[in-house]
């Protein structure tokens, strides 16, 4: 169908523009509330977050019979996939605001533009999930990159947060600036930015001679800079570890959740609905060079992830090698492999989240983010202890938990397509991250806490919190509704 | 229905373990005691009222689970996992009695992970889904995994770890084979993780499963995943450690069903459903004809001579335990009517007779806490009970005829006779040498002049004869009756063998 007009594209734009008013609101309210320990924003963002949510529900329903639309006259894309994105980014950034309540080392005064930016950052990437123009995906990216390097860099007082911003821009600004490139390239080469139409063009370009395989390649190459950049890929996770050890642990966990899950969901999109057709993979092997970067990026995360003694670097290296993993459904092509990125990226939300949690907490009453702080927690803490085994297991892959069951469709659908060499790459990766988590375990479980022995004392809260990640990380495997994912892919696969 | 009770139930104990409070230890015990024997007595009630006439698959239960992915809650049991979930819930409530004393911390956490690790065995046991099979193979890891590490000794963390990884070596490579059945199993909407299912179409001729390529690959690769629980000889270095650093129960539920969930899976899965890769590694011919009897070889005569170096005695049982494995191997190899019979047999055998040492080491472990072999001697005045109870079980490991070791031995090497004859004359030696090493230990310990450090040493107490009184009348009866075991499974050695012979 048509592209709807701007006008009438806003009432479908509605969740964007909710965001938007929250985080104003939020600015706003802070000037007014002047008690420097109310939590008065952090609640209106999360109301801010509810809203959104509803809005989407709104949104996604009421298109119905109209099928997938097209906003801003083919700018942003309405459809099952952004709708699943958009649900999943708001349970992460809900998340990460109650993190932030829990957090004691985010700075009290910095309140209002902490939680504004956190809106912002869900704002793009609401959008990174759901561009379709090349002008659209870049202002998207830049919109989370620009919040989460001032977010990264939130402790004022801590030098290694600072090192961490500075770190992450000047990665970023590299990697954005050769995704430019990239993009003004295919620009170049199609004269359009509409991405259903940079396929065809190029397979006729292509087919003709007109533009060589190799211009091509480089484009998708300059362009994978970006993407493989937020979702923390070899060669460009360089700068992923320094951050996620110098961010405050919330933005820590929200960076490594939802920057890679809304990452995933730019890459689907570009590469599925842009570069999927049978004719231009045949001229450019862009799924192979991606298994390759697939196959790396896990075996490089797991084992500089091994000897990690810092649990939020460990954490760093883990999700790197968590991407790897990811990376094999991208280079399936097909509604196994999306079904199957999309399932592992909600098991990941909640195993990682739930992780990253039992860091704040312990961060907050241990006051380490070493391995080493964490011995002897079984006897100190021994529901938080096994909240966090539950949750390491899950990890690392070992049923009964939601991880294995996310591992095993992943699996399945690269076996499917014949990738022998890639499912054993990734399945002994998997054998090699247990032997990290299990430090962790090791530490909390097999070793004595040493002089201190009296027991941590958690609320209630905490621990009904605690179970909302844990009772997924159990369950999710064993129902039935979530093994359907295949078919919400179906909006961005090519049309062959 | 009875069957599914008798899985989950020992989850349900978990989860009332788990809400009592810390401080009611004995309490704590009686409930873990409780939520074993129910399994006990439905293994028993399973046992008696299995048709043995009809034979086939009973007391099955077919759901659907996961059904995008056409994963089955198929459960059910035949005459061969009839016989070792009766082993399994047997070692359940001796296992909690063996820890009632000598489990010293964390006691809550101790008994719900063992009911855990039970509802992982006996899952495993009954499961007639592929996928649902993996669940509650992977499922005993975890347990196991804890209740080396925090309950073990001194190197209990390298223990534990070491244990966890090389059986998720095995299990990965068990995995992609899963897969890769599950993937060719038929078109996309007619694939299957059914066992019973995919036997029947690994037979058909045409089928994709058919293909001797394939099965040799998978075959290959499940064999890696069990021949790491066995052990077989080169995945086998976790086992002495992990026994060494496991507590006594652990050693005896890891030496008593662990490894038996490896040949269970050797039988189930690698020979009923790709016959044709066995085929490939047993026929006989040239070196890949051999390499399993071969293996089953090195695992016998390797296992006995390591076992012969040994000063530990725990670390002594280990490995007279890789040994003893070895006999289930060879026997498997021969798959024909003797071997097989012989082979399973010895399954359950090795599953009581080990138990039972561990069991005795643990005993001995308590009292003088080291188990030097040369650090005893002359134990036979001081304990006479338990010098008794200990020779008997020796004797039954050693395979001393009338005794159920013997059985399962003598028709395993009658089987492999028949196919790998040189092979089989060599694996004797280790049974010569089992015999060594297990008299050389009795007339260390027991023999000779009683070293004084040990005169006040304790005769072992009624609680520790309690665990040891059924496992030795089993080892008796098995001795002069092995018809007893031997009919269970009957049906199910013809079945598998129609199946191998079809090819």
């Amino acid at each position: 169908m048509q592209p709807l007009s701007n006008i009438k594209s806003l009432l479908y734009f509605s969740p964007e523009i909710l965001l938007v008013i929250f985080a104003v609101a939020v600015v706003l309210l802070d000037l007014i509330v002047k008690d420097r320990e109310s939590v008065a924003v952090a609640y209106i963002s999360l109301v801010g977050c509810l809203c959104t949510f509803a809005a989407v529900l709104f949104t996604h329903f009421s298109f119905g019979d109209e099928g997938p639309v097209s906003l801003f006259l083919g700018m942003v894309r309405l459809d099952v996939f952004s709708s699943f994105f958009k649900v999943l980014l708001l349970l992460a950034t809900a998340a990460t605001i109650l993190f932030s309540l829990r957090s004691e080392e985010l700075d009290a005064r910095l309140k209002g533009e902490y939680y504004a930016l956190l809106l912002a950052i869900t704002l793009g990437m609401f959008l990174m999930a759901s561009s379709t123009n090349l002008l659209m995906i870049f202002i998207s990216l830049e919109t989370v990159s620009l919040t989460s390097y001032i977010l990264a860099g939130f402790l004022t007082h801590s030098p290694r947060s600072s090192e961490a911003a500075f770190k992450y821009i000047t990665y970023g600004a590299v990697a954005s600036g050769t995704m430019l490139f990239g993009l003004s390239l295919l620009f170049g080469m199609t004269g359009t930015g509409d991405l259903a139409q940079i396929g065809g063009r190029l397979t006729e370009l292509l087919a003709s001679g007109e533009v060589a395989p190799l211009a091509v390649l480089i484009a998708i190459t300059f362009v994978l800079a970006g993407v493989g950049y937020k979702i923390a890929s070899v060669p460009f996770h360089m700068w992923s570890p320094d951050v996620y050890e110098g961010a405050p642990i919330p933005i820590t966990a929200f960076l490594s959740v939802a920057s890679k899950s809304a990452g995933f969901a730019l890459f689907i999109r570009f590469f599925y609905a842009g570069f999927g057709n049978t004719e231009l993979m045949q001229a450019v092997d862009w799924p192979f060079m991606l298994a390759i970067v697939s196959a790396l990026t896990m075996t490089v995360g797991n084992l500089a992830a091994l000897p990690q003694q810092n649990v939020k670097r460990l954490l760093a290296y883990s999700s790197i090698a968590h991407g790897g993993y990811l990376l094999m459904g991208g280079v399936l092509l097909t509604s196994q492999g999306v079904g199957a990125i999309l399932f592992y990226l909600v098991v990941y939300l909640f195993m990682n989240l739930g992780a990253f949690y039992v860091v704040v907490l312990i961060a907050n009453e241990v006051g380490s983010e070493m391995v080493d702080g964490y011995r002897g927690l079984s006897s100190r803490a021994p529901l938080v202890a096994w909240a966090m085994v539950i949750f390491l297991v899950s990890l690392a892959g070992i049923p009964p938990f939601a991880g294995f069951f996310g591992k095993w469709i992943l699996f399945t659908a690269v076996l499917e397509q014949g990738y022998y060499w890639l499912a054993l790459v990734g399945l002994l990766n998997s054998v090699v991250s247990l032997y990290y988590y299990a430090r962790i375990v090791k530490a909390m479980f097999f070793e004595d806490a040493g002089e201190e022995t009296e027991s941590v004392p958690f609320s209630t809260g905490t621990f009904a919190l605690l179970s909302v990640f844990v009772i997924p990380t159990i369950f999710i495997g064993f129902i039935n509704i979530f093994y359907t994912f295949s078919n919400i892919s179906a909006s961005v696969m090519p049309i062959q | 229905m009875l069957l599914s009770l008798m899985i989950f139930i020992p989850l349900l104990g978990m989860v009332a373990v788990l809400l009592l409070p810390r401080e009611s230890e004995e309490l704590i015990k009686r409930v873990a005691l409780l939520f074993t024997l129910i399994p006990l007595a439905l293994a028993v009630y399973l046992f008696i009222s299995y048709d043995r006439s009809n034979g086939g698959t009973q007391y099955a239960v077919n759901a659907p689970w996961i059904p995008a992915f056409n994963i089955q809650y198929h459960i059910g049991i035949d005459g061969l996992s009839v016989t070792l979930l009766l082993l399994t819930a047997l070692l359940g409530p001796i296992c909690v009695i063996a820890s009632w004393r000598n489990i010293e911390k964390g006691i809550k956490a101790y008994m719900a992970l063992f009911l855990l690790l039970e509802t992982g065995m006996i899952g495993f046991f009954a499961a007639l889904d592929l996928f649902l099979f993996y669940v509650f193979f992977e499922l005993t890891l975890l347990p196991m995994y804890f209740l080396i590490g925090v309950w073990g000794g001194p190197r209990r963390e390298y223990a534990a770890i070491k244990f966890f990884l090389y059986t998720l070596f095995g299990s990965v490579l068990m995995l992609v084979a899963m897969i890769a059945v599950y993937l060719n199993s038929g078109d996309p909407g007619a694939r299957t993780f059914d066992i019973p299912t995919l036997i029947t179409l690994a037979a058909t001729a045409g089928h994709a499963l058919n293909d001797l390529n394939f099965q040799i690959w998978v075959f290959l690769g499940f064999f890696i995943g069990f021949a790491v629980k066995v052990p077989i000889f080169p995945f086998h270095t976790w086992l002495p450690d992990a026994h060494v650093e496991a507590p006594t129960a652990i050693s005896v539920i890891l030496a008593g069903i662990l490894l038996k969930m490896g040949t269970y899976g050797l039988v189930r899965i690698n020979m009923a459903m790709f016959p044709q890769g066995l085929d490939h590694f047993t026929n006989g011919v040239g070196f890949w004809g051999n390499s399993l009897a071969l293996l089953g070889f090195i695992n016998i005569v390797y296992g006995s001579f390591c076992a012969l170096a040994q000063t530990d005695f725990k670390k002594l049982v280990a490995y007279s335990s890789i040994g003893h494995m070895g006999f289930v191997i060879l026997g498997l190899a021969a798959r024909n009517d003797s071997g097989i019979t012989g082979a399973i047999l010895q399954m359950f055998n090795h599953g009581v007779i080990s138990a039972m040492l561990f069991l005795l080491v643990g005993v001995l472990y308590d009292r003088a806490h080291h188990r030097e072999i040369n650090g005893f001697g002359g134990l036979g005045t001081r304990m006479p009970i338990y010098t008794g109870i200990t020779t008997l079980a020796f004797m039954a490991s050693l395979g001393l005829p009338g005794l159920s070791g013997f059985v399962g031995e003598a028709l395993s090497l009658l089987g492999a006779y028949d196919k790998f004859k040189l092979l089989t004359i060599l694996s004797t030696i280790g049974i010569v040498v089992g015999a060594a090493y297990f008299l050389w230990t009795l007339q260390r310990v027991f023999l000779g002049t009683l070293n004084p450090k040990y005169e006040a040493l304790p005769e072992i107490n009624g609680r520790e004869i309690l665990t040891l009184v059924p496992l030795g009348i089993l080892t008796i009866v098995l001795g002069v009756w092995p018809n007893f075991a031997i009919d269970m499974f009957r049906e199910s050695v013809t079945n598998l063998i129609d199946v191998i012979q079809a090819i």
